[in-house]
């Protein structure tokens, strides 16, 4: 019989799994009954009011916060359950990216980005310090590496925290609200490096935001690698596109699941109010 | 009311001995970060050098320039360097040093790791794998115990060479007067009462400030005022850990 972990490795296994969750801070009941599963590969769209529970979800996916009642299985791990010491072995696949951003302020670009590498392994600082390069390339942000991070611009942070995220090769990248204030050309950009760490990385991402451009962007795109190698933004294809699961949250409920397609058809008042 | 500020004061304590038994455990257990320890004791020791120097310069004089008036009413002021001796290696020395350090590390540690708290630094810190406590804590807690009694036999030796001024100048004591007055007074009690108080006072202020620094709530008016508590709670309980730490050696030494 395979254990929770072996089963990880298989195509479409749950990575993450709400089961009944749960959470209330005294008398505000922020999440009532959430129960959804994250399929390896996939990516889950959460969508919704501000306030409605969205960040909550991701905090509880990390272990920053722990749910009321309900089971919370991440990476084969019971978050719900373990104890912070144990927490960390699941947050190694876990990459989380903050609302600002997060950044650490008395440290540069590149020790930002390679914090997690420099300080909790033991590889060669060369090694390291090839990584954080190679991510910040990839991000376009390679002559920003000995900045700090008050120097940046607001989209630039935003990058540097997915690259700080994206630097130890985590196999769940969390992002919250990755794209929210930022102008519609950097936003793209960071759609587009959420695409391409999914199809080409094959990460499985959970994407939360209430920029609803953003979220079909990212629902209806691909990445694919050209005769070239080089790494084209094309429209998403119907399979890969059904591989894109929105939840849309309300009161503390899910009130939609589905894919991109099947939330531009909805009937539901409050789906049609909040898509116009 | 009394009944929720009741609650609130035991919850405070008991997170807080949570805290200092969380970074207990961290200090004999991997990982240790270091280079930030390194990092706290220069932040801590040598960026507190200049303020404490300065407060045992001017304490020490004062206590010479006050108490030679006092000893001149019975004739006895040869014997100042008695007074300013005692006096700053027992307890102004401890505790005006420990005072210092509360408004300055005390402010800066709780401003620092509340806006960490508040921008959510914290629970990235949590997030990429790196406990705060061993992290953000300990090396402070280490700088500060360490240091704090370091910066105190500074600030007394200080202390006792701004009291030979004043003699010397002032009151037209001679030098050999002074400081032979001094090592006649000063008992190994003496000093070991004044080397035991900032090694527990150098714990509390830091304590003290990390425990405030990461509760904070409520965005850049919650940095402001765990800042403000961190340094009046700080304040306070150096004035009360000495007294306490007074009586434990008055009744082990003497």
């Amino acid at each position: 019989m395979a254990t929770a972990r072996e089963i990880l490795y298989e195509t479409g296994a749950p990575v993450v799994l709400f089961d009944h969750v749960q959470l209330a801070f005294d008398e505000n009941v922020v999440l009532q009954d959430i129960t959804f599963t994250l399929a390896k590969g996939h990516t889950k769209i959460i969508l919704g009011a501000s306030g409605s529970g969205k960040s909550t979800i991701l905090k509880i996916i990390v272990g920053l916060l722990r749910s009321d009642s309900g089971v919370v299985w991440v990476n084969g791990g019971r978050v719900d359950q373990l104890s912070e010491h144990d927490l960390m072995a699941v947050r190694a696949d876990l990459g989380m990216i903050f609302q600002e951003g997060a950044l650490f302020d008395s440290l540069s670009v590149r020790e930002n980005v390679g914090y997690k590498l420099y300080e909790e392994t033991s590889r060669p600082l060369d090694e390291v310090d090839r990584r954080v390069e190679e991510v910040l390339g990839f991000m376009g942000l390679s002559e920003h590496i000995d900045k700090m991070p008050s120097d940046l611009s607001g989209g630039q942070r935003r990058r540097v925290a997915i690259a700080r995220a994206m630097a130890f090769k985590p196999r769940i990248p969390l992002y919250d609200e990755a794209t929210t204030g930022l102008d519609p050309i950097t936003a793209t950009t960071v759609d587009d490096e959420i695409v391409k760490l999914r199809d080409l990385e094959g990460v499985s991402s959970i994407v939360v935001t209430h920029q609803l451009r953003d979220a079909f962007y990212i629902a209806t795109h691909m990445a694919v690698r050209g005769r070239d190698g080089a790494v084209e933004i094309v429209p998403a294809t119907p399979e890969k596109a059904d591989e894109a699961e929105f939840i849309m949250l309300k009161d503390g409920f899910i009130v939609f699941e589905g894919n991109a397609e099947q939330l531009r058809r909805s009937d539901d008042p409050y789906l049609k109010t909040f898509l116009s | 009311m009394s009944d929720t500020w009741l609650k609130a004061a035991a919850l405070e304590v008991q997170e807080y001995v949570r805290l200092v038994a969380a970074a207990c455990r961290g200090l004999v257990t991997p990982p240790i970060y270091r280079h930030d320890i390194i990092e706290q004791l220069d932040e801590i020791g040598w960026g507190s050098l200049t303020v404490v120097v300065l407060t045992g310069l001017f304490t020490g004089a004062a206590l010479a320039s006050e108490s030679g008036l006092t000893l001149d009413q019975f004739g006895a002021r040869p014997i100042v360097g008695r007074l300013v001796g005692a006096s700053m290696v027992k307890e102004l020395g401890p505790v005006l040093t420990a005072l210092m350090l509360a408004g300055r590390i005390g402010s800066g540690i709780a401003a620092e790791l509340g806006s960490m708290v508040v921008t959510d630094q914290i629970n990235a810190l949590r997030a990429l794998g790196t406990d705060p406590v061993r992290k953000l804590v300990i090396p402070r807690m280490i700088a500060g115990v360490l240091m704090a009694p370091v910066l105190t036999v500074i600030s007394d030796f200080v202390g006792i060479a701004g009291g030979w001024i004043v003699a010397r100048f002032q009151l037209q004591v001679a030098t050999g007067l002074y400081w032979s007055s001094i090592t006649d007074a000063l008992y190994m009690q003496d000093v070991y009462q004044g080397l035991v108080k900032p090694f527990v006072l150098g714990f509390m202020i830091v304590t003290i400030a990390c425990h405030v620094g990461l509760r904070t709530r409520g965005g850049t008016q919650g940095v402001g005022r765990a800042t403000t508590v961190a340094v009046v709670a700080g304040s306070v309980a150096v004035i009360a850990a000495d007294f306490f730490v007074t009586q434990l050696m008055v009744w082990l030494f003497y």
